[in-house]
């Protein structure tokens, strides 16, 4: 075969890695080159450096070191059986392609991960190199993504916390049997045993007694999964306790949600129709209800019809309209975890509000000025000079707080 | 009118003075303005001479007449930010909270109030813009004398320059660059950071060789069936991409996206590749083909456990813990189930628990290396609440189809005594329903031959809260350890 080119490789292998839905950079430890001979720093928020068209940033250059791969994951475009143009770079090859973007400020950071060449601990020993070269040999202090290969050694996992930020091991289906079933040479069970080893790991690398010297870093930026959604049969309540599960079991920062898109040259097992967005989103709300408001997944779930979230309102919308005895709140005296519960109040408001009513009394016009929008925080609140009276229990209330049905995406040009 | 001059449009100290001595001098917001030297000269408003008014205020204020006053930190951060947004009213608006401030020293905490909310938005802005720039600022590469160094620019939504040129200094502290904006340029040498005058697009560089590579990796990574391009507006605001390479293939690529996507849906199911068919590793053995196997060894039990489903258990726990220890041990110890630790790690009694335990064996004169170690269910019961797991007792039935294990381990260990912590463990090893408390102690002897005795479970001592009722129970649990130790 002849030599591909260096930008055909790079379009070959940022394509195949692009169903990735894992590419944040926040959340690392804190650091900079000053003083140092490198480049990079990282500031705990990671900066997306661009926006591609279907609205997800670009913080990372996320390539595979191939898509070459002995599996055959029906859902992965670079399953064996695939007929797509395979390509390979070598290490140096990524090692300079991050350095120039980065430079650039193009990006934050490599996230890298593989197709399964020759054997686990093979294809891992590849993606750690990558990151020992960039770390060691050139001083990098940007922030390093590393795809754990489940079935690699711990040894190398090891390696790989020490230079990476992050690792992560993709679950990809909420249900055991469905992995089984589309991804046969995969075992969840041993997708969960990297990720438990990973958090042990994270735990001991964690000073436990200020007197004791500091272990050595564990990928500070810890771990996260993703969850393909629309592939196998299960609904969004299901997801949710997995997710649940997840987080609880391995102290995962992110479960990412990808809808499952078509891919060319896809596979018989699979459902070929234009990727099911808005649940992707209402999924990532609900899980944001479980990780910043204290909702619970079975809390989530009872709001859901047959297990599927509501696509036309917010699931905490959709939970507040099922529990409305509990509304209204008032504002200048409610707790504040009965106002995170209230449609339309984020973390923000919340705190602006409790910080507001030690110093004045809040009207409906102030809570106005401290959230996005009063429409949908109005039937649920009680204010100096407001109450809902009948409002809250209104038979129509979904309706009128339900978006007008959303134009379909408009043409820019 | 009394007119306050700036030397430029961030000015703050200017802007500090100025206010201070209209402040002092008693000049009511409606009656001051602030204007930037320069600036605004055809605007025809208040186009007669400031400077009388400026230095009469300025003479008053270094003089240090009027009260002395003081203002809240976060009002002159607040400041610090809203000066640097690009809206003329910016040092009226301040003025007029400075001036607010004197009936009501709280406002700054008053974050509802309109010209609070109203300054904080502007703030919010500014820093929005600052992280703008850290995002979409993008370097060339040029040659000089002194090697390669790097040149952007940039055109920010507010005057954030200098607020971020060290976020680059921090980042590319090796690397010598320059940002040139039409506010203002800063210079990276390696060593100083300096800034200079307003700069023109032409005095940058036009292109960059690597700059192909980035929009082939740009367009690379769009997924077309994805399109959401109200989403990329929001956070990729038009205004930036006029100087951001890749921005030029937006509009080809969402052209595309509708008809590739199209297609891919439209496309038969592909035929399989024969190219690679002698590549394709070989599948794993389904899980759950081993509730019912009769293991000939532990480390067959061991292994075959781990596809165990004869209870829901399995599903939200990482592996099963099967017993450890070895496999000629006199002494077996019976837990109720792993915890989250032992989830984890996969192997029993190595969380808190296993701690006292560990201890209590000691104390008793026990090698726990001596010791065959296991539950009576061999998966984590738990419900996640959070970011943590809670523990939940097994309950009968999955005991019941658990002992299928423990019985099998008991049978390849054939130990002389079997010591079971707490209820569950108990009935699991009898067979029956037991009450702790009742029998505690006692020597059971079962129908193998071996002997049963039953004390508490090690987490119990953990949970108890007194001090004294700690110390004794712990005395308790180790009295019932060197009985086992001397009948074994
Ligand atoms: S708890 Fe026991 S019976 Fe239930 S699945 Fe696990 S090993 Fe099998």
């Amino acid at each position: 075969m002849a030599q591909l080119d260096l930008r055909r490789k790079l379009s070959i292998l940022a394509d195949a890695a692009k169903y990735d839905a894992s590419c944040a950079s926040s959340g690392t430890s804190k650091r900079n080159s000053v003083g140092g001979k490198g480049i990079g720093s990282t500031e705990g928020m990671g900066i997306c450096h661009a926006y591609t068209p279907d609205g997800r940033c670009v913080s990372l250059l996320k390539i595979l070191l191939t898509n070459f791969c002995i599996y055959d994951c029906a859902y992965c475009i670079n399953r064996v059986s695939s007929n797509v143009p395979r390509a390979r770079f070598s290490v140096d090859e990524v090692v300079e392609l991050t350095l120039n973007f980065y430079k650039r400020n193009y990006i934050e950071g490599l996230f890298l991960s593989s197709g399964i060449i020759r054997s686990g601990d093979y294809t891992m020993e590849q993606l750690v190199e990558v990151a020992r070269r960039l770390r060691v040999d050139h001083n990098f202090r940007g922030y390093i993504h590393l795809k754990l290969i489940p079935e690699a050694d711990p040894l190398l996992v090891e390696q790989a916390g020490l230079y990476a930020d992050r690792l992560s091991a993709n679950i990809e289906l909420p249900r055991d049997e469905a992995l089984h079933r589309l991804a046969p040479q995969k075992d969840a069970a041993v997708i969960k045993k990297a990720m438990a080893d990973v958090r042990l790991k994270v735990e001991a690398a964690k000073p436990q007694k200020k007197d004791r010297a500091r272990p050595p870093k564990f990928a500070p930026a810890g771990q996260s999964t993703q969850l393909i959604v629309g592939a196998d049969g299960a609904p969004d309540a299901e997801i949710l306790a997995r997710s649940s599960s997840l987080y609880g079991g391995y102290g995962l920062r992110r479960v990412y949600y990808s809808a499952f898109s078509p891919i060319p040259d896809a596979s018989a097992t699979l459902p070929l129709s234009k990727p099911p967005l808005m649940r992707e989103h209402r999924l990532y709300q609900a899980d944001w209800l479980m990780r910043f408001y204290g909702f619970s997944a079975p809390e989530i779930g009872a709001a859901t019809v047959g297990g599927m979230l509501d696509l036309a309102i917010d699931p905490k919308l959709a939970w507040a309209l099922g529990r409305r005895e509990q509304f209204p709140v008032d504002v200048n005296t409610g707790p504040r975890e009965m106002l995170l519960r209230v449609p339309g109040l984020g973390v923000k408001s919340v705190n602006r509000i409790l910080q507001v009513r030690r110093w004045k009394m809040l009207r409906l016009e102030d809570v106005a000025r401290l959230c996005r929008g009063i429409d949908k925080v109005r039937p649920f609140i009680v204010a100096l000079d407001w109450t809902p009276g009948g409002l809250t229990d209104a038979i129509d209330l979904r309706t009128r707080l339900a978006p007008a049905a959303a134009p379909e995406q408009l043409s820019l040009f | 009118m009394r007119v306050a001059e700036l030397d430029h449009p961030t000015d703050f100290d200017g802007w500090r003075r100025g206010a201070r001595a209209l402040r002092a001098a008693g000049v009511s917001p409606s009656q001051a303005v602030f204007r930037v030297a320069g600036e605004g000269a055809q605007g025809g408003l208040f186009d007669t001479a400031p400077s009388a008014d400026f230095a009469s205020v300025t003479a008053a204020s270094e003089a240090g007449e009027g009260s002395p006053f003081t203002v809240p930190k976060a009002f002159v951060d607040l400041a610090q930010d809203v000066i640097l947004h690009r809206s003329v009213d910016r040092f009226d608006l301040m003025y007029r909270l400075l001036w607010r401030l004197q009936d009501a020293p709280n406002l700054m905490r008053i974050v509802s109030d309109p010209d609070v909310a109203d300054a904080l938005d502007r703030a919010k802005n500014v820093s929005r813009a600052s992280h703008k720039m850290k995002a979409f600022v993008r370097f060339r590469q040029v040659h000089d004398d002194r090697g390669e160094a790097w040149v952007a620019w940039f055109e920010p939504a507010h005057r954030v320059l200098e607020r971020t040129a060290p976020f680059f200094q921090r980042r590319f502290t090796a690397m010598r660059w320059s940002i040139l904006t039409p506010d203002g340029s800063a210079f990276w040498d390696t060593e100083t950071l300096r800034f200079g005058p307003p700069a023109t697009r032409d005095m940058a560089p036009a292109e960059d060789e690597i700059e192909e590579f980035w929009k082939t990796y740009y367009a690379s990574t769009f997924n077309p069936a994805r399109l959401k391009t109200r989403t990329m507006q929001g956070e990729m605001p038009r205004r930036y991409w006029k100087n951001l390479p890749e921005a030029s293939l937006i509009p080809q690529l969402i052209a595309q996206s509708s008809q590739r996507t199209a297609e891919m849906v439209a496309a038969p199911a592909a035929v399989p590749n024969p190219r690679f068919a002698h590549a394709v590793a070989p599948d794993v053995a389904p899980a759950g083909q081993a509730d019912d196997a009769v293991p000939d060894t532990l480390a067959e039990a061991a292994s075959v456990i781990q596809g165990c489903r004869r209870c829901p258990l399995w599903r939200d726990a990482t592996q099963a813990v099967a017993g450890q220890g070895p496999p000629e041990a006199r002494l077996m110890i019976v837990g109720e189930q792993p915890g989250d630790q032992e989830d984890l790690a996969g192997r029993p009694f190595v969380g808190p628990a296993g701690n006292v335990l560990d201890q209590a064996l000691a104390q008793a004169g026990i090698d726990r290396a001596s010791v065959f170690l296991t539950n009576a269910v061999k998966h984590f019961k738990h419900e996640p609440q959070g970011k943590r797991r809670l523990h939940k007792t097994p309950n009968a039935g999955e005991v019941t189809a658990c002992r299928w294990w423990l019985d099998h381990e008991r049978r390849l260990v054939r130990p002389r005594v079997v010591l079971a912590l707490g209820a569950t463990a108990g009935s699991a090893v009898l067979g029956r329903k037991v009450t702790v408390t009742a029998e505690r102690g006692q020597p059971i002897p079962l129908a193998d031959g071996s002997i049963a005795v039953l004390t508490v479970h090690p987490a119990y001592l953990l949970r108890l809260p007194d001090e004294a009722a700690r110390i004794a129970e712990q005395a308790r649990f180790i009295e019932d350890l060197r009985r086992v130790a001397a009948m074994i």
